[in-house]
């Protein structure tokens, strides 16, 4: 049983003054961009740069910086929510849906009938695992855009993983490409406890949260 | 912001990791499985923030040794550690 | 995977499955306690030092820090560490607590918190960053803005100290700040800048007041040279402050020759 927490006199969480509906349990709007990451920024030149879909048998497409700019580009505005607590709303990215970069890998040979589930993999060995209905269906894009501009290195530039209808770690940052799962494989944070689907209008944060 | 100013060092994860050593450890010497690099875990390098314990080798960025509490639960990966050689001043042969 | 055997040194390879049952002692020392605050008075405008009665308050060591909790009505958590300001030999713990803007802690403690109230704390933590007379010296201390609390730790730890202990230890801190009004324990420091055998520079790297004949710029190389000892004469180096600041004062003292093993850090993060 846990201890009986000392409750600090006047001590409260920062207000949400969102719109209702708006902010998910738990979480407060920031108007900042703040920059978690779990190692030093990579730092890889675009003509180092490039991007893998492989499957469980191994089979694999592939695109240099150059291939990938010519997938069609969209540009979402989102929502985003960071199991710390903060959320900001209506973030401008660009990217290349990973509808897009699915489709360009099965007629490159990648076959995608068994997988359920996806491992992003990404410079300086971060992972995380997600769906492949979380990542599909217009719920994902590798986003190399951000507020008009390129994206920053410290945001996860040249290109990052963009899922925002799940908490933002599973947007992983310094992303070069989704490995194709049959099963689940708990990447860097899920394996220290983290949720491995992390819905954040259920709150799942931690591994075991319903 | 650069992520480079953001990450502290193994002063901050001491009260963390005393939870799971049950002792101080941050003049324990770790020795880097990637690299071979010892040193303090005092002065390794922790990006976790708030997230948790991410302790780097100061030399090659490996992460040597991750650590993460949540509500019921310490998880725990030393596996980038080959050595850890903890001082035990208690059990030390008097002088 | 290998485990401990029973018996074996304190050397581990990989953490047993089987963890080993903690000491009454340990267990009270890593538990948390709610302690009272006594007084607090305002270091600048942006500093605060906190005065606490902690009940059972094990003594610690210079350099030491504790880990703040702050639980809410509605169960929302929040926790930072503090290094502690005052020296051991205190009966109360001091913590300086910088304000930074839009943080979640600092401002309730600079703000909110009053003399009576409870602050639920665990520590004192760490053995890495701390310094008392058993190592000796010379011993020079860099301190970069909130960096300076735990070195005033030890500088009061050494304040205590008999004459002839201090005659055998020389001091000399190194501490830039924005501007003069930034300086936390300005006072003190200049009082202590009278004992024989310390040494107290600072350098304002804003702004600077008028008739200023100090340093005005960032702590560079010849800095540190001109300010403290040789790699020759192996002083005890304890640097402390925002990251940048941190990585760069320990990386010139390596390239100018110091152990690495002599140069300490801690590092508090982003610039304020």
């Amino acid at each position: 049983m846990a201890d009986k927490p000392f409750i600090a006199r006047g001590f409260h969480a920062r207000r949400a003054s969102a719109p209702p509906g708006r902010l998910p349990p738990g979480q407060y709007e920031t108007r900042d961009f703040p920059v978690l990451s779990a190692g030093p920024t990579p730092r890889t030149a675009l003509a180092a740069w490039d991007f893998t879909v492989r499957d469980s048998g191994g089979r694999s497409a592939r695109w240099s910086w150059d291939d990938f700019q010519a997938l069609p580009h969209e540009t979402p505005t989102v929502d985003i929510h960071c199991v710390t607590k903060w959320s900001k709303f209506d973030t401008m990215w660009e990217g290349v849906s990973v509808d897009a970069l699915l489709s360009a890998a099965r007629t490159r040979g990648v076959n995608m009938t068994d997988a359920r589930f996806v491992t992003a993999f990404c410079d300086g060995g971060y992972t995380t695992n997600l769906a492949l209905a979380d990542v599909t269906g217009g719920k994902a894009w590798v986003a190399f855009g951000y507020d008009g501009a390129p994206l920053p290195p410290e945001h996860g530039g040249p290109a990052r993983l963009l899922v925002p209808h799940l908490y933002f770690w599973k947007s992983a940052k310094w992303v070069r490409g989704l490995q194709l799962m049959e099963r689940d494989e708990p990447g860097f944070w899920e394996q220290l406890g983290y949720h491995d689907h992390g819905d954040p209008w259920r709150e799942q944060r931690y591994r075991g949260d319903p | 912001m650069d992520s480079e100013d953001m990450h502290l060092d193994g002063n901050a994860a001491a009260g963390t990791l005393r939870d799971v050593f049950a002792r101080d450890v941050t003049t324990a010497i770790a020795t880097c499985r990637s690299c071979g690099t010892r040193g303090a875990v005092g002065a390794l390098l922790d990006y976790g923030q708030e997230m948790g314990v991410i302790l780097r080798c100061p030399a090659c960025d490996a992460p040597l040794l991750r650590l993460v509490h949540t509500p019921g639960w310490l998880r725990l990966d030393a596996s980038g550690i080959a050595l850890l050689v903890i001082p035990d001043t208690a059990s030390a042969p008097q002088s | 995977m290998t485990t401990a055997t029973p018996g074996a040194s304190s050397a581990i390879g990989v953490i047993p499955d089987v963890m080993a049952e903690l000491q009454t002692t340990e267990a009270a020392r890593i538990a948390w306690r709610v302690a009272t605050v006594v007084q607090v008075h305002d270091e600048t405008p942006r500093a605060r030092t906190l005065v606490l009665d902690v009940p059972q308050w094990p003594r610690h060591r210079a350099g030491q820090h504790v880990d703040v909790r702050l639980v809410g009505e509605d169960g929302y958590q929040a926790q930072r560490s503090y290094s502690i300001a005052s020296a051991p030999e205190d009966a109360h713990v001091a913590l300086t607590v910088e304000r930074l803007d839009d943080a979640e802690v600092s401002p309730y403690l600079c703000d909110v918190l009053q003399v009576g109230d409870g602050l639920e704390l665990r520590g004192p933590i760490g053995g890495y960053f701390v310094w008392d007379f058993s190592q000796g010296g010379p011993l020079f201390l860099v301190a970069g803005g909130s960096g300076i609390v735990p070195l005033m730790a030890m500088l009061r730890h050494y304040a205590h100290a008999s004459a002839a202990d201090r005659a055998r230890v020389p001091v000399r801190l190194l501490y830039t700040a924005r501007t003069w009004d930034d300086l936390i324990y300005r006072a003190e420091l200049e009082q202590f800048a009278a004992h024989p055998n310390v040494r107290v520079t600072f350098t304002l790297t804003r702004s600077t007041p008028a008739g200023w004949t100090g340093y005005d710029r960032r702590i560079d190389a010849a800095m540190l040279r001109e300010v403290g000892w040789s790699a020759a004469e192996v002083p005890h180096v304890f640097v402390c402050g925002p990251t940048p600041l941190v990585e760069s004062v320990a990386t010139l003292l390596v390239e100018a020759g110091h152990d690495p093993l002599l140069v300490r850090t801690e590092r508090f993060g982003p610039t304020a």
